[in-house]
């Protein structure tokens, strides 16, 4: 049993990641107007990110 | 409907942000899929000096950059070209809620914790050796810790401001709770005992941030529609300066003797008198008179009414603090301080709820130190009895029911402020409704077309299209577009009178029997007809009158099926007021003063009555503030949108059943939700005395008597599903905003 406690910290530190990463898509307003990415992605123009 | 707004007051409400630029917010209502966020985006980046424009489609609003060297670009006429109505949204500072945001960090970081212990928590339940278990417990000790001061605060620091005021809310139980459980299993961890409960305190944050979280985000939803309607006060005027300059200064800037320059459409900024100019003015939303009032040198005009047909040049005899708004504002603040102050259901309950868990806490501590002399055992016990009480489901109860009736009327068009506003408005027994724009739409309708040759009305119709007054446009409204075009020539407004035009060699008047007639001696004729005359001779008169609003008659019928008493209490003159109440069958009051309105409402009070009021003109705002709750339309005035605890967007009066309806059903599942709370606990704080609660029990009772509450909220949701396909509402035209819920 105890061989495996190395995973508690993967697991803890797993749920951090996720926790991390939502905290900062809020910050970078991800979340501000859902609707209107779930329209977007069907009208917006391609454009190629370099020439 | 108005004339866009002038560039300048564009200008005013824009901010400046960094780079040389300026950022104008616009709510666009209109906009509903992803076609418009294209056309709305182009049409405005194409627009010369804008740099930026972006579309928030839940919001339904758009934010446009632009450059601050040249004069705004016309964003609203550009909008209304390729099709949607646009209105200035002010923006406030940092526009951004932090409150929210916040909220939904602590619940994240809740959540996150609550999920990471519980896994540890299981494991140790499930019978882990004493040294994985202490590892476990200290492990947990360790997430819960920074989770607690982080998450914590939002209950903690309200439940200090409570303590401090010597006052006790909910927040109390739950941050005593929440403390005592974690220093308790904190002690256990350091002399590795069995029992911790930091799965138990972290849990309960997360479930009662969740019910914190959907109540905030319910008012803000409701702030912001309202917030995003059209403005109807001016937010500046033009002034001519002493050396013959025009400059456009904010209402705020104005003083008593400045010249004003107001065009036709404008609304009246301040106080003022009239010194050059004819015209007329809409005093609907200021008196409640339903009928234009003319203005010409020497009258006084009161701020906030719509210059209808000519420009005027007005002096202003009072600031905008002195002026009919302000003394509303002062009456509206004298309403809400003599009405008596109303206590959420929450906290009534909490005021009861604390006092009686501390207590047994307290007794339980003292009992079993008295049967066993065990100082540990006793504490653990005491504080195992605070867990098993910490208001879980109590304080989902409430909030809980409130989100889903907020959904339900915001699905049918109805703006609610608060839970507050919700409870209020279930105890209503009594509905005042104001006349013109409440009952009726404030503007007029034509009621005797069908009694005028075809022809006729096809004329007057054709000269009727090129006028903005209210009686020209309803005018235009009931004739069908004649199939050959009327060749009408040299079409002129007399602001005051009416309209005239050439047709052929005779010339024809539309307008004010006498200015339009030559002889009006032997005409029954009164101040709300219009005639057409050819050449001095009457060719028809028209009878004017102020619709309905769609579903009046059903409402008030359908209130007073309830066993609701219902009354009109009107600013406008006896006769139509008498016509529309004796319709309907209800007593009335006309000529009403705005204070009167107030004083009305609280006599209603005092005699013991919970009013309703019912109201959209600034003279109706403080009798809104005096009610025990109160309503009003999407074309309300500003202060009065602001002053009601609900809004309706829609047409259909039906909202205000509507409405009372669902307040009722959610009062009724607030209550069911308490007593399941209270059951719960009867069941389980004599368990917990008893000594039996591990934190496992704990665990368990508090998950399940939360998912019981919030399934018990949810059949309101279900309710209001089934109930729909009766509801007349799916077909009712839309009036002001057109929403979504926004999910």
């Amino acid at each position: 049993m105890t061989d495996y406690f190395y995973l508690i910290p993967i697991a803890i530190g797993l749920g951090l990641c996720g926790l991390a990463a939502f905290l900062w898509s809020l910050k970078s307003g991800q979340y501000d107007d859902l609707q209107g990415a779930a329209e977007r992605i069907l009208h917006q123009d391609d454009v190629p990110l370099s020439h | 409907m108005l004339a866009a707004p002038d560039p300048r007051e564009v200008l005013l409400v824009s901010r400046t942000i960094a780079g040389g630029l300026r950022q104008t917010d616009l709510s666009v209502p209109d906009v509903h899929c992803g076609a418009c966020i294209r056309t709305v985006e182009r049409a405005l980046g194409a627009l010369d000096g804008v740099t930026w424009a972006r579309v928030n489609l839940s919001t339904k609003r758009v934010t446009i950059k632009w450059r601050a060297d040249a004069a705004p670009p016309p964003f609203i006429e550009t909008l209304r070209n390729v099709g949607y109505e646009a209105h200035l949204f002010e923006v406030d500072g940092d526009a951004t809620d932090t409150t929210l945001s916040e909220l939904i960090r602590t619940l994240a970081v809740s959540g996150f914790a609550a999920s990471n212990i519980m896994l540890l928590s299981v494991s140790v339940w499930s019978g882990a050796e004493p040294a994985t278990r202490d590892l476990f417990h200290g492990i947990s000790a360790l997430i819960a810790l920074p989770t607690l001061t982080y998450s914590g605060r939002v209950f903690f620091r309200s439940a200090w401001q409570a303590l401090r005021h010597g006052r006790t809310n909910m927040d109390v139980p739950i941050s005593l709770g929440v403390l005592l459980a974690f220093g308790m299993s904190l002690y256990e961890t350091v002399i590795h005992g069995p029992h911790a409960y930091f799965d138990a305190s972290v849990t309960l944050l997360f479930f009662l941030l969740i019910g914190r979280t959907l109540d905030h985000m319910m008012r803000e939803r409701a702030r912001v529609a309202v917030k995003g309607l059209a403005r109807l006060a001016a937010r500046g005027a033009l002034v001519l300066q002493s050396d013959g300059a025009q400059t456009y200064l904010p209402v705020g800037e104005i003083t008593p003797g400045m010249i004003i320059m107001l065009a036709a459409g404008e609304r009246v900024p301040v106080d003022s008198q009239v010194i050059k100019g004819l015209s007329e003015l809409d005093v609907s939303l200021v008196t409640g008179e339903s009928v234009p009032q003319p203005a010409l040198p020497g009258s006084v005009l009161r701020a906030g009414t719509l210059n209808l047909t000519g420009p005027l040049t007005i002096t202003a005899t009072a600031s905008a603090n002195e002026s009919f708004l302000a003394e509303m504002l002062r009456m509206m603040e004298a309403a809400e301080q003599g009405r008596s102050v109303y206590r959420r259901i929450a906290d009534r309950a909490a005021g009861l709820y604390a006092p009686v868990v501390h207590l047994t806490a307290a007794i339980t501590l003292v009992g079993w130190l008295i049967v066993s002399g065990d100082a540990h055992r006793a504490i653990t016990i005491a504080v195992a009895v605070l867990i098993i009480t910490c208001p879980c489901a109590l304080g989902l109860a409430v909030p809980m029911v409130q989100v889903v009736a907020a959904r339900r009327l915001f699905e049918n068009g109805i703006m609610i402020k608060d839970g507050g506003a919700l409870e209020r408005l279930a105890e209503v027994d009594t509905v005042v409704f104001d006349k013109t724009g409440t009952l009726t739409l404030g503007n007029p309708r034509v009621v005797n077309a069908d009694t005028i040759a075809p022809a006729t009305l096809a004329l007057a119709g054709a000269i009727a299209a090129y006028s903005r007054h209210p009686y020209s446009r309803a005018l235009a409204a009931v004739v069908p577009m004649a199939p050959v075009p009327i060749p009408l020539d040299d079409v002129s407004e007399h602001p005051g009178y009416g309209m005239e035009a050439r047709l052929g060699g005779s010339v024809l008047r539309l307008g004010r029997s006498e200015w339009a007639l030559a002889d009006t001696s032997n005409m029954d004729l009164d101040g709300s007809s219009v005639v057409l005359s050819r050449d001095g001779q009457c060719v028809a008169d028209f009878r004017f009158e102020d619709r309905l609003r769609a579903g009046a008659a059903e409402t008030v019928g359908e209130l007073k099926r309830d066993g609701l008493a219902v009354e009109v209490v009107s600013g406008d003159r006896e006769t139509p007021v008498r016509m529309l109440a004796s319709g309907m069958g209800v007593p009335y009051f006309a000529g009403v003063l705005p204070g009167g309105k107030a004083a009305h409402v609280a006599e209603l009070a005092s005699a013991g009555k919970k009013v309703l009021m019912v109201g959209d003109g600034l003279n109706d705002t403080p009798a809104l503030m005096a009610a025990h709750a109160s309503m009003a339309p999407a074309s309300a005035a500003d202060v009065g949108r602001n002053a009601a605890d609900l809004v309706f967007l829609r047409e259909d009066l039906s909202a205000v059943s509507q409405a009372i309806a669902v307040s009722r059903e959610a009062g009724h599942l607030v209550r069911q939700n308490l007593a399941l709370a209270v059951g719960y606990n009867l069941i389980a704080v004599p368990i917990a005395i008893m000594g039996h609660v591990t934190p496992l029990v704990a665990a368990i009772a508090m998950s399940g008597s939360s998912i019981v509450v919030v399934a018990n909220a949810l059949r309101l949701r279900r309710r209001g599903k089934s109930e729909k396909p009766q509801g007349a509402s799916a077909s009712t035209p839309r009036m002001v905003v057109r929403m979504e819920p926004a999910e």
